[in-house]
């Protein structure tokens, strides 16, 4: 009974998504307002039918109903029950329920939100979201039924994958769709003011704190699945230029760009087309990654041949979706006429340039992802591109955009005071300098021209960052105000990325070999003894766990267990790390395999400053959460005023 | 005159960053790109010697030979025709296993053994390399074949 509630309630989703699609866009198009105002019910109810559905598939999962293909597939008995809700997004069909739960909070969020907006427009977004629920309701439903019943039922079910079984891709995943999904929502604006043909500065107001909130819970989704990759992925790698993890990284800097231009568009009334453009491209790259991930094509084109309907759809639902749009922005001119223009040295061409760069990095890394397939799909050979392409074309552009950030933050919108804006840049610049050298030079060592230019960049975006708070703390300058200040702490968490990322890429040390029991191994100073393997029972797995001390100067420091588990179910070996995290470094040990006669192979690392990559990442999202959190953009009072 | 003498100097040398860039970017890109081979098409000797590449099959049977006290291994890889060694000096992946699936990067030395910098094998028990996969298909065996 449980399933069948939940395959009707989507069907009824489904339904409610299609009046919100007619109702309001039809609505706004003749003028009636009773239309229209069908928009804010119909979300509503769309959320509702879609969470219940969503709680359905919960209730499977808790109550072990084996009878549903889906649960019997990626569930089991012995499978704890953190794991059995994670689960529900585990794989294909019940990722997309969680998708589609989230777009419909979104949606149901802006119905909410959207008081203050004009009707029409307000109409018109709440349509156009209705519109891509409706593809993916039909996409669910159609191809994807997580409620599907097995006849008869399975006694036992076949198991997550042991991969999945940790708590933070538990998270990763919504986090992530948060992220995604949530750049329907700039998309919905734009192709508003596409429908409406207007576009002026108060829509970049009402739209900036939702691009703002998307982009928010993508960075962090993005960094939390860095560290999974770090940690349970065993090789303790952070980033691998892997085609999902591009999947995600493009509609980040697609999103990022898209941030920027929103505030020339709000401050100034300026770059209206190109917001319009990254709203579309952005979503565009979301539903692309869907696609990637979900469709099968890079497990391998061809299999994608073999199961054709799934990868089918999202790319007729893909091509329909961005065809449309760019049909749309292609004959609808919407781009606000600006009257203003700018000089050479001023915020708005620092950030236009933030705009080129981002966008190229956008493009090479989606060149890098796409053509391999491509190639594979026109049997023109089967290729592969490396890391280190994805390496330069990345540092390439990205290199002079950190010395833009750190100069561009304190430009003066229009025009700058070349000369006041010197006098502001000096200290950070002086800081920076100081900084970089004592860092690179001093404390790791130098290690290459190239290092240090990572480093003095890095510092130079921290110290640009921190001007102006440190001003306001020593009573020299004015209280920033709170998008201010979400701007400058954002900033700064990219630069402490960016010092995470020079820093263990230069002074990261790994070392394989293999280490007999008792056997002791020197990394950096550090002693590694492989004491002991013992076997240790965990509640659906075996492992076996080696006990390593670590000692410096023959003072013990800590103790490592590295794992091997051996899941029950589905038998596969899993590398579990042991890692002694700090702010100084993360000493790292995992284990290979056993290679007879007491030895095993094992990989030591140490990777200083590593837990800055994801730090910084969370401190970025903060800076996102300051900046939404500014009073201008409580549409409440004012913002009805302004109508 | 001048400004616009000084446009011209500021576009022409935005043009040659420009050339510049698309130059590295395109030498990183032919320079990363790896072609596959078959353990048939290096054993005809078609897989350019010395240039780095992808060779694919199933590890054979009793074929893994370790150095005792070292990480290094040699194992014989099929495409279930032609075999090829691979001499590998380092951790292999978790679901390296005789009988299934794997992936190699690395040169072919000359000697015929393939000196192989990276091993990758499947990502979880029901998928293949997505490339051995394909190939096998090609040469007419079930795409999830394996040695028994």
């Amino acid at each position: 009974m449980v399933p069948e509630i939940g395959q009707i309630s989507l069907a009824l989703a489904l339904c409610l998504a299609v009046a919100l699609a007619v109702f309001p866009l039809a609505g706004a198009h003749a003028g009636n307002a009773r239309w229209m105002d069908a928009a804010r019910p119909c979300a509503a109810g769309m959320l509702a039918f879609t969470a219940l559905a969503f709680a359905m598939l919960a209730v499977s999962f808790f109550r072990h109903d084996f009878s549903v293909q889906y649960v019997a597939l990626h569930s089991n008995l012995k499978l704890p029950a953190l794991y059995r809700f994670a689960a529900i997004w585990g794989a294909h069909e019940g990722s997309l329920v969680l998708w589609q739960l989230i777009l419909s909070g979104w949606t149901a969020a802006v119905a909410l939100a959207s008081r203050a907006l004009p009707q029409v427009l307000r109409a018109r977004v709440l349509g156009v979201l209705g519109l891509v629920s409706i593809g993916f309701l039909l996409f669910i439903l159609l191809t994807s039924n997580p409620f599907l019943r097995l006849f008869p039922a399975a006694a036992d079910g076949a198991d997550l994958n042991p991969l999945l079984q940790d708590p933070a891709l538990a998270m990763h995943p919504p986090l992530l769709y948060m992220g995604y999904v949530g750049l329907a929502v700039p998309f919905a604006f734009a192709i508003s003011a596409l429908l409406s043909g207007r576009l002026d500065q108060r829509w970049a107001r009402w739209t900036r704190p939702w691009t703002t909130a998307a982009w928010m819970f993508l960075t962090v989704g993005i960094a939390l699945g860095s560290w999974w990759a770090y940690y349970e992925l065993g090789w303790g790698g952070w980033w691998f230029w892997d085609p999902v993890e591009n999947a995600s990284f493009m509609p980040w800097l697609a999103g990022t760009a898209l941030m920027h231009t929103l505030a020339v568009t709000e401050r100034r009334g300026l770059f209206g087309n190109i917001t319009l453009l990254l709203a579309i491209a952005a979503f565009g790259l979301s539903l692309l990654g869907t696609f990637l991930v979900r469709s099968g094509v890079l497990v391998s084109v061809h299999a994608f041949a073999s199961d054709p309907a799934r990868g089918l759809f999202i790319l007729v639902f893909l091509a329909v979706v961005m065809g449309g749009a760019l049909l749309l922005y292609a004959f609808r001119n919407a781009g606000a006429n600006p009257q203003t223009g700018f000089r050479l040295v001023s915020r708005e061409s620092a950030l236009l340039v933030n705009t080129v760069l981002l966008s190229a990095a956008t493009v090479l890394v989606l060149f890098g992802t796409l053509y391999p397939l491509a190639l594979d799909a026109l049997d023109m050979g089967k290729i592969s591109v490396g890391p280190p392409y994805f390496n330069l074309v990345f540092i390439l552009p990205m290199l002079p955009l950190l010395l833009v950030v750190g100069a561009g933050m304190h430009a003066s919108w229009k025009a700058t005071d070349t000369a006041a804006w010197g006098r502001k840049l000096r200290a950070p610049a002086a800081a920076a300098l100081i900084a970089g050298i004592v860092l690179s030079v001093a404390v790791y060592g130098f290690a290459g021209i190239l290092t240090g230019i990572g480093m003095l960049t890095a510092a130079w975006v921290i110290a640009a960052a921190l001007r102006d708070p440190v001003a306001w703390l020593l009573r020299r300058g004015p209280r920033p105000r709170r998008s201010a200040w979400g701007m400058q702490v954002a900033h700064c968490g990219l630069g402490v990325t960016t010092l995470g990322i020079v820093v263990v890429s230069a002074w990261g040390v790994e070392t394989d070999r293999s280490l007999a029991l008792g056997e002791s191994l020197e990394v950096s100073g550090y002693e590694f003894q492989l004491e002991r393997i013992e076997d240790v029972d965990g509640p659906n797995y075996q492992a076996a766990q080696g006990v390593v001390q670590v000692s410096r100067n023959g003072r013990p420091v800590t103790t490592l267990y590295p794992q091997k588990r051996v899941y029950e179910v589905q038998q596969s070996p899993m590398t579990e790390a042991g890692i002694d995290a700090g702010w100084r470094h993360d000493l790292f040990v995992a284990l290979g395999e056993p290679l007879g006669e007491d030895a095993w192979s094992v990989r030591v690392q140490i990777k200083p400053l590593v837990r800055l990559i994801w730090l910084g990442a969370l401190i970025m999202g903060l800076g996102g959460f300051l900046a939404i959190s500014d009073r201008r953009y409580r549409a409440t009072g004012t913002g009805s005023k302004e109508q | 005159m001048k400004p616009r003498r000084r446009r011209m100097m500021a576009m022409t040398s935005g043009l040659v960053c420009l050339a510049a860039a698309t130059a590295l970017v395109l030498t990183a890109f032919e320079q990363n790109m790896l072609y596959f081979y078959t353990p048939t098409e290096i054993a005809a000797g078609v897989a350019p010697e010395g240039k780095r590449l992808r060779v694919g099959g199933l590890v054979e049977r009793d074929s893994v030979r370790r150095t005792p006290g070292s990480l290094e291994v040699r194992f014989d890889v099929t495409d279930l025709d032609r075999s090829i060694t691979v001499a590998y000096a380092g951790v292999l992946p978790d679901l390296f296993r005789e009988g299934q699936g794997v992936v190699a990067h690395g040169r072919v030395g000359g000697n015929g053994v393939f000196e192989a910098d990276e091993v990758l094998a499947r990502h979880d028990e029901n998928y293949m390399p997505p490339e051995v996969a394909d190939m096998l298909e090609e040469r007419g065996h079930p795409r999830d074949a394996s040695l028994p």
